[in-house]
C-alpha cells in the first residue's frame, strides 16, 4: 500500500476499493446508482451514407441531471457513435476506441473503417462480460461504403439498414418500421430520424429535450447539434428573483486578492556588465 | 440507507459574469447524529480552480488529496496551473479507473479558464462528466437544489448578486434536507479576488 501513491497508475481499471465497498454493502449501505442516459438513439442508411440521431436527456434515477447532453460521440472523422446505458461507460469506451483508431490511422496511413471500430468495441465489451454497460449505435462511411451497426453491452453486434437502441427504442422503431424505405434522400433521411427521436422524446420518460442529428457521407460529416428544439421552456418568469445586497446573514468574510501575473517587457535595456 | 446518505452533503456551483460561485453546507454527520458543524467540502486546487466533493466524507478527503498530488506533479512538469477543462478530464479518468469499486463522491469542479471564462462541471461517482452553462448541484439535497437554482438563476449576474442568489438557493434547499445544513460556506471567485463567506443558517 505504501507504494500506491508514488506513481500515477498505468491505465485500465483498478480494483483496490472493491473489498472496502463489499464490506460497506454487507453492513447495509446501498451502493449508489450511476447516471444513465435513458435515451433514444437511432441510425439509418440512406442513399449516400448514414444518418445518426439521439435525444439529449441524461437521468439520475427519476431526476433529469442534464437537459442538453451530447450522446453522439466522435470516433473518427468519418465514423460517429451514439451511446445509451451508463453515461460514464459510453463516454469512456467511445473515447478509448477513438484514441485507438487515431493511433491505427497513424500506423497505417489510411482512413479508419467502421468494422475496425466495431471489432474494437465488441471485444472490449465482451471482455468485461456486460459489466461495462454501453449499448451503442455505430455508423460511418468508409472506402467500402456506408455501414450501420448496433453493439450490445455483452459484446454482440448486428448490422442493419436502420437501428434503434435505448429505453425509447420501441417508440423510435415503430416510426422506422412504418416509414423506412431503401434509397432515401438526405432530407428524407434527416426528417425520418428526427421524427423517430421525437417519438422517443414524447412517449418515453427516459428520453427528452432536443434532437441531435449527424449526417455522414463520403468525404463529409455534418454534426447538427440541437437540430430540433421541440421542448422550449415556457414558464420563465419575467421578473425573476432578485435579492438585495445584504439580504443574506453572513457570519464572517475573508477577501483574498489574487496575485496578478507579471508581464515581462520585451526589449528592455541590457544589463550593465 | 444509501452510502451517499451516510454523511450528508450539499454542494452547488453557479456561473456569473466573469466570475463563479461554489458553495457547500457545513455539516458532517454519521447517519442521523451530527459530529461537526465546520466541515470543509470545497477545496482549492489553485487560485482559479476549486473542487467541491459531496458524498462519503472519507472518500472526499482521499480523492482531494490524490487530486492535489496529481496537480502538483502537473505543475512541476508543465510549469503552469491546470486549466479547468483539463482538470475535469483528470477527475473523470481517476473516477472511471475505479469503475467497479468506486469512490462514493460526486465532485463539482468550478474554475476560471482562458480569458477568465467561468467553467463549471459535475460528474457522477464513476466520472460521467456533465458540463453546464448555468449551475450544477450535488449531494443529498440535490433535488431541492435543482428546483431552487432552476428558479433563482439568472444569466450574467455580478458577484454581489451571485453571492445572494447562491446563498439563498443553498439555504432554502438544505432546510428541506435533514442530512445537510448547519450553515453554509460560499466562495465567489472573480479574476482579481476570492471572497469566502460563512453564511448563517438554521442549526437543525
Amino acid at each position: 500500500m505504501t507504494g500506491s501513491m508514488d506513481l500515477p497508475a498505468k491505465g485500465g481499471f483498478s480494483f483496490d476499493l472493491c473489498r472496502r465497498n463489499d464490506m460497506l454493502e454487507k453492513k447495509g449501505l446501498k451502493l449508489p446508482g450511476f447516471r444513465k442516459t435513458g435515451t433514444t438513439i437511432v441510425g439509418l442508411v440512406f442513399q449516400d451514407g448514414v444518418v445518426l440521431g439521439a435525444d439529449t436527456r441524461a437521468t439520475e434515477g427519476p431526476i433529469v441531471a442534464d437537459k442538453n447532453c451530447e450522446k453522439i460521440h466522435f470516433m473518427a472523422p468519418n465514423i460517429y457513435c451514439c451511446g445509451a446505458g451508463t453515461a460514464a461507460d459510453t463516454e469512456a469506451v467511445t473515447d478509448m476506441v477513438s484514441s485507438q483508431l487515431q493511433l491505427h490511422r497513424y500506423a497505417t496511413g489510411r482512413e479508419s473503417r467502421v468494422v475496425t471500430a466495431l471489432t474494437l468495441l465488441k471485444s472490449h465489451l465482451f471482455r468485461y462480460q456486460g459489466h461495462v454497460s454501453a449499448a451503442l449505435v455505430l455508423g460511418g462511411v468508409d472506402c467500402t461504403g456506408p455501414h450501420l451497426h448496433t453493439v450490445y453491452p455483452h459484446g454482440s453486434t448486428d448490422t442493419l439498414p436502420f437501428a434503434t437502441m435505448g429505453s425509447g427504442s420501441l417508440a423510435a422503431m415503430s416510426v422506422f418500421e412504418s416509414k423506412y424505405k431503401e434509397g432515401l434522400t438526405r432530407e428524407e433521411g434527416i426528417q425520418l430520424v428526427a421524427e423517430a427521436i421525437c417519438a422517443g422524446i414524447f412517449n418515453d420518460l427516459g428520453s427528452g429535450s432536443n434532437v441531435d442529428v449527424c449526417v455522414i457521407t463520403k468525404g463529409k460529416t455534418e454534426y447538427l447539434r440541437n437540430h430540433q428544439l421541440p421542448n422550449p421552456r415556457t414558464y420563465v418568469s419575467s421578473k425573476g428573483y432578485s435579492f438585495t445586497k445584504g439580504q443574506t446573514e453572513v457570519l464572517s468574510t475573508k477577501i483574498t486578492q489574487l496575485k496578478q501575473t507579471v508581464e515581462v517587457a520585451e526589449g528592455g535595456d541590457a544589463m550593465e556588465e | 440507507m444509501s452510502i451517499f446518505e451516510y454523511n450528508g452533503s450539499a454542494v452547488v456551483a453557479m456561473v456569473g459574469k466573469n466570475c463563479f460561485a461554489i458553495a457547500s453546507d457545513r455539516r458532517l454527520g454519521v447517519q442521523l447524529q451530527t459530529i461537526a458543524t465546520d466541515f470543509q467540502r470545497v477545496f482549492k486546487v489553485h487560485d482559479k480552480l476549486y473542487v467541491g466533493l459531496s458524498g462519503l466524507a472519507t472518500d472526499a478527503q482521499t480523492l482531494y488529496q490524490r487530486l492535489v498530488f496529481r496537480h502538483k506533479l502537473y505543475q512541476l512538469r508543465e510549469e503552469r496551473d491546470m486549466k479547468p477543462e483539463t482538470f475535469a478530464s483528470l477527475v473523470s479518468a481517476l473516477l472511471y479507473e475505479k469503475r467497479f469499486g468506486p469512490y462514493f463522491c460526486q465532485p463539482i469542479i468550478a474554475g476560471l479558464g482562458d480569458n477568465n471564462e467561468p467553467f463549471i462541471c459535475t460528474m457522477d461517482c464513476i466520472g460521467a462528466k456533465e458540463l453546464a452553462k448555468d449551475f450544477v448541484v450535488s449531494g443529498t439535497a440535490s433535488e431541492s437544489l435543482y428546483g431552487a437554482c432552476e428558479s433563482m438563476y439568472k444569466p450574467n449576474m455580478e458577484p454581489e448578486e451571485l453571492f445572494e442568489t447562491v446563498s439563498q438557493a443553498l439555504m432554502a434547499s438544505v432546510d428541506r434536507d435533514c442530512l445537510s445544513g448547519w450553515g453554509g460556506y460560499v466562495l465567489i471567485v472573480t479574476p482579481t479576488e476570492v471572497q469566502e463567506r460563512v453564511v448563517k443558517g438554521r442549526m437543525d
